[in-house]
């Protein structure tokens, strides 16, 4: 068996200091692994407030944060504003969850009115309430199948009328209480409220990001399988389990 | 004072639920109800007060601890020891502890409360002493977010009006003395060799390190070496060798001392620290239950810095390895969690179950530790795991709910103390 020249491939992670909560990490391990597996060396960059922005990057990932983080990372988001969205514009893979897919939209409005604006990636507006949406969540793709996953968010989130949602809810709330859409998508942008982690439990969508990556720079993709039976089962499980 | 047939009532209520084998809480909730004054008015009869034991880890042995302590010195301890850390498990408890006229026979009442019902609790009673472990994350799905759960902290502070005793390693539980409190402070730290072996919620999540001038800690951790540890009382060092298991725990045993020399200051140090070694671990708090011939652990895990600590304060070798994941209500919904765990020290796990016994197996799975066997139902996989390693001491990792089965089920094959 010959041994392929290794090809490395860089993933961005977003303000990992500030915007980690609930798990995202968990994507992160997913992204890394599953390209290993596959024979693709990994380089991971973290960015956070204040650092320099590599000039290329394979895939881009960004979690959530408390009310605190997101004002921590605010300013600094708008500054390197011009980066992600030529990204987003070249096709590059990008996952926000929760804080920074509400930050990818055009604002997100705090209770007191005060608009925090965004980088502008998604035609989406969102505004904070009292109520707090948490609960496990199935919804809808028609390119990933069911997606499952976990919500807990008090910003509801309304995507302008032409905009693409990522996927429709089944159970639970998704963006908002009343349109039952799940999150957003703009070419390779994934935008989206579940979080559980999202990837372990989503390896289609894993796939897509490492695909797309890969294909975008080295023209081929090795589709080498992994084992996801116990993903499947997960999946199973989860699906069924209460609000 | 409370009127007699509440208590009269209630105790009924608490015997029928017993004899159900029902939860502590339903007779709390009677009383609530019928005398939503039941538990201030109980617990304002108390000569030297109520103490609140708070934080995200480590209330239950704290709490043991600080009991243990002050019932060395002689006083009548009221503590709510069934871990039904809720207004009304108080009140169930007060219920159990007090004659129908109403007189509970104690001298100072010690709960640990979670940080919601801490906040709900004082606004029924100000606490005469309250101490702060911690702000981790935890069951998020229930308290929203972190900084939510430190301004709860805060609240708690500001009602206490004696004594405050605060982690000084924990930035969110030591800004609390920035608030404007009437009570006086107290810290607790760890000596810098230690100090890396307990990060903070925001160290376990890549954020810079504290480097700001620390307060002064009337007692620091300065060395460990399980059992042994080396605990600075003002300044002076004292070696103590613990009962209590887990690197956390014995942290917050120099908690418990602060607090205890705060409540009783002029009591004799040689004799809080004999005490203090005396103390056994809690209910599934690293409690060691002999089965077939083999010490077998029970530790819980709630939330990420806890099981990172109990990986770290247990080492595996030697030992075979269950984990048990549940999310039911009490457990948290939210299987998030598990994916700020690294669980690369351990070398395999021999059995994963609980209803989530497939996210676990998943997280496992992506840090490349072998899984033998996956059953997700607790009994079963309990009886594989006890004959699949016959000869070797095990340990089980679970959460709240899974412990609960847990333990009733080696109840059915080996002597497990009872919790009522």
């Amino acid at each position: 068996m010959s041994t392929p020249i290794a090809q490395p491939v860089r993933i961005l992670q977003l303000y990992p200091n500030d915007m980690n909560i609930y798990g995202d990490n968990g994507n992160l391990q997913v992204l890394k692994k599953r390209l290993e597996w596959r024979g693709y060396d990994v380089e991971v960059v973290s960015y956070n407030v204040g650092d320099s922005l590599p000039m290329q990057v394979d895939i881009v990932l960004g979690g959530g944060g408390q009310d605190s983080g997101q004002a921590v990372i605010h300013a600094d988001l708008l500054k390197i504003k011009d980066s992600i969205i030529g990204w987003a514009e070249d096709g590059v893979p990008m996952l926000a969850v929760c804080g920074l897919y509400q930050l990818f939209g055009h604002f997100f409005q705090t209770s007191e009115g005060a608009r925090m604006e965004g980088v502008g990636i998604f035609e989406a507006e969102t505004y904070a309430t009292p109520e707090r949406l948490i609960g496990n969540v199935v919804a809808r793709n028609s390119q990933f199948g069911d997606i499952i996953g976990y919500e807990n968010h008090s910003g509801q989130t309304y995507l302008k009328k032409g905009a693409s949602a990522f996927a429709r809810v089944i159970k639970g709330a998704g963006n908002n209480v009343k349109d039952g859409q799940e999150g957003a998508r703009f070419k390779s942008t994934i935008g989206t409220y579940l979080h559980g982690s999202l990837l372990p439990k989503n390896p289609a969508i894993a796939d897509f990001l490492i695909e797309t990556a890969v294909t975008r720079k080295y023209g081929s993709f090795n589709e080498k399988l992994v084992d996801d039976q116990v993903a499947q089962q997960a999946r199973r499980i989860a699906r069924n389990r209460p609000r | 004072m409370p009127q007699p047939f509440v208590i009269i009532f209630g105790k009924a209520v608490r015997s029928v639920a017993r004899l159900r084998g029902g939860g502590s809480a339903l007779p709390g909730l009677f009383v609530e109800r019928i005398s939503p004054t039941f538990v201030a008015d109980t617990l304002s009869q108390l000569p030297k007060g109520v103490v609140v034991i708070t934080g995200t880890n480590g209330k239950t042995t704290t709490t043991k601890m600080v009991t243990s302590l002050l019932e060395s010195q002689g006083l009548r301890v009221f503590t709510n020891r069934t871990g039904s850390n809720f207004v009304r498990g108080v009140a169930a408890a007060l219920l159990g502890e007090m004659n129908t006229k109403g007189k509970l026979a104690a001298d100072i009442a010690i709960l640990e409360l979670d940080e919601a019902h801490a906040v709900k609790f004082t606004d029924v009673i100000a606490p005469t002493h309250s101490l702060f472990l911690n702000v981790m994350r935890d069951q998020l799905d229930r308290f929203g977010e972190i900084d939510a759960t430190a301004r709860l902290l805060e609240k708690v502070a500001l009602t206490t009006t004696e004594n405050v005793v605060l982690n000084r390693e924990d930035n969110r539980v030591r800004n609390i003395a920035e608030k404007d409190l009437s009570a006086k402070v107290h810290y607790f730290g760890l000596g810098k060799d230690v100090r890396a072996h307990f990060p903070n919620d925001d160290e376990l999540h890549h954020a810079p390190k504290d480097t700001g001038a620390l307060p002064d800690a009337e007692v620091v951790l300065s060395s460990l070496a399980q059992p042994h540890a080396t605990l600075l009382v003002d300044g002076k060092k004292h070696d103590v060798t613990l009962k209590v298991a887990g690197a956390y725990n014995i942290y917050n045993a120099a908690g418990a001392l602060t607090l205890v020399r705060a409540i009783l200051p002029d009591a004799p140090l040689d004799k809080l620290l004999t005490a203090l070694e005396g103390v056994t671990p809690a209910f599934g708090r690293g409690e060691s239950i002999m089965v077939a011939g083999q010490p077998l652990e029970l530790v819980l895990v709630k939330n990420p810095s806890g099981f990172r600590l109990g990986l770290s304060s247990f080492p595996p070798e030697g030992y075979a390895t269950m984990i048990a994941i549940n999310d039911n209500y009490a457990d948290g919904r939210d299987m998030s969690w598990l994916w700020d765990v690294n669980f690369t020290s351990l070398p395999k796990v021999d059995e994963v179950s609980g209803i989530r016994a497939y996210d676990m197996a998943l997280r496992l799975q992506y840090d490349e530790v072998p899984v033998s066997n996956i059953e997700p139902e607790l009994p079963r996989a309990l009886r594989h795991f006890i004959q699949q390693a016959p000869n070797s001491p095990k340990r089980i990792y679970c959460t709240y709910t899974a412990m609960i089965t847990l333990r009733k089920e080696l109840a059915k094959i080996t002597d497990v103390e009872e919790v009522s």
